[in-house]
């Protein structure tokens, strides 16, 4: 056998691939399911928890930054690995699934609501007294005027950001979520090839590259302008 | 209440386990001493070919960021590890987990560097061409500084995710701070050493999420 083809073997087997493709596509949809909801609970929370912090409540301004600087610190998987072991021991079981779409919703509602924040902040103090003495209250200046330039300043960070812990769902694979990693790891055990590995990565660049390649966009635009 | 306590902040536990848990923390330090340095380098050589004036190199660059950032880094680090015995490598993993995080980390690194880079107005750059200096000179004595010191946080930023990314080395069985945490967790049969593992990472971690944000507001306000 030829070194490609012995390299064929163990990393593009095709009888291998048919095999095992059902029970890792089924992985590809858990992992799609699971990260289109941290994506949508996590950046809403986030947006929520922005909103709050612009009514500059003080104790509840200090309680939140604390969350959020705890939540930036923790690794994430030291978080999914607290959820997931300690609270069965006071007899509360929670699904593993769940267990992953809480830690990475919390940790992406606290980058989120970092991003959102920002967005806020930067809007010029004018634009706030001039909706003000049109007669608009607090919350409708906040939701009208300054959330809509807020968010599509966030657009950009937040999407880098975004795709790094959605990314993290490959960590369900150690605790027991059947994502594309843990699909295709067992696979790859049963089959003593590493095909499916090949598989699963390849599924990842799949889902991942299109949007890699969108948070590129507004940078170009940027680019454009320098020159 | 009580059992809660128990089971999530048992001081006599942490006191057993201790010892391990230190054990761990220093195998974590070490980590980071490979890790961060050799990311921070790679990442200038990501930055070099995605600013070069070669057309390819460029292309390569692009190419290289963008698969690396679409790689979760567990699947890239199991993908190296459990990978490589197959290609006729058995890589212990250590150095699955050297290989793995440099080309994760030298992507993000490179990606920054490469924003702070651009971000330096194209008069600076002639202004330095035109005082005779020549392109390399300008690079070194002009750009780079300016550069490095506009993406200052978001480079603070990226080691703390690099640091928190040894994490995943547990994953592979490799000696770190959560995975002797998480051994103590099932050798005790409690979720404190798991807490205290929490503790420690918030001992070093959150002094750094603090000086970021700082640094963010310097910024945002200048």
């Amino acid at each position: 056998m030829s070194g490609f083809q012995r390299f064929a073997a163990t990393f593009l087997d095709t009888e291998v691939a048919l095999k095992y493709a059902p029970q890792i596509l089924e992985g590809l949809v858990t992992t799609i399911a699971i990260g289109v909801a941290v994506v949508v609970t996590g950046l809403a929370a986030g947006l929520a928890l922005a909103v709050l912090r612009a009514f500059g409540l003080r104790p509840v301004n200090v309680l939140l930054i604390q969350l959020v600087d705890i939540l930036r610190a923790l690794p994430p998987l030291v978080i999914v690995l607290i959820i997931y072991f300690g609270p069965p021991s006071v007899g509360v079981v929670i699904p593993s699934a769940v267990v992953l779409w809480m830690s990475l919703a919390a940790v992406l509602a606290a980058f989120a609501e970092e991003v959102f924040w920002a967005g806020v902040t930067s809007t010029p103090t004018g634009q706030w007294m001039a909706a003000r003495s049109t007669g608009l209250t607090f919350l409708q200046t906040l939701v009208y005027v300054v959330l809509p330039q807020a968010v599509r300043l966030a657009i950009p960070p937040l999407t880098n950001r975004t795709i790094a812990i959605t990314k993290n769902t490959a960590l369900g694979s150690a605790i027991g979520v059947n994502e594309i990693l843990g699909q295709a790891t067992s696979a790859e055990a049963f089959s003593a090839n590493a095909t499916p590995l090949v598989i699963a990565a390849a599924l990842y660049v799949l889902i991942f590259i299109p949007l890699v390649v969108a948070s590129h966009a507004p940078e170009r635009r940027h680019a454009a302008w320098r020159r | 209440m009580e059992a809660l306590i128990q089971e999530f902040f048992n001081v006599s536990v942490m006191v057993r386990v201790a010892p391990m848990i230190l054990r761990g923390l220093f195998e974590t330090l070490l980590l980071c001493a490979i890790l961060v340095p050799i990311g921070l380098v790679g990442g200038l050589g990501t930055m070099l070919l995605a600013t070069s004036p070669s057309r390819m190199a460029r292309g390569f660059a692009v190419v290289f960021i963008d698969l690396f950032r679409s790689f979760p880094p567990l699947v890239l680090l199991i993908f190296v590890y459990s990978g490589s015995p197959f290609a006729g490598l058995r890589l212990s993993p250590l150095a699955a987990i050297c290989v793995a995080f440099f080309l994760n980390a030298s992507s993000y690194y490179g990606e920054i560097y490469r924003a702070g880079v651009l971000s330096v107005p194209r008069g600076q750059i002639e202004a330095a061409r035109s005082t005779g200096l020549t392109a390399a000179q300008t690079f070194l004595y002009v750009t780079l500084p300016q550069g490095l010191r506009n993406v200052l946080p978001e480079l603070l930023s990226n080691t703390v995710e690099l640091v928190k990314l040894t994490t995943l080395a547990s994953v592979i069985s490799a000696p770190e701070l959560l995975h002797s945490a998480d051994l103590a967790r099932s050798l005790t049969y409690n979720s404190s050493p798991l807490v205290l593992d929490a503790l420690i990472y918030l001992a070093l971690l959150w002094p750094l999420v603090r000086l970021i944000r700082r640094m963010e507001q310097k910024l945002g306000a200048s």
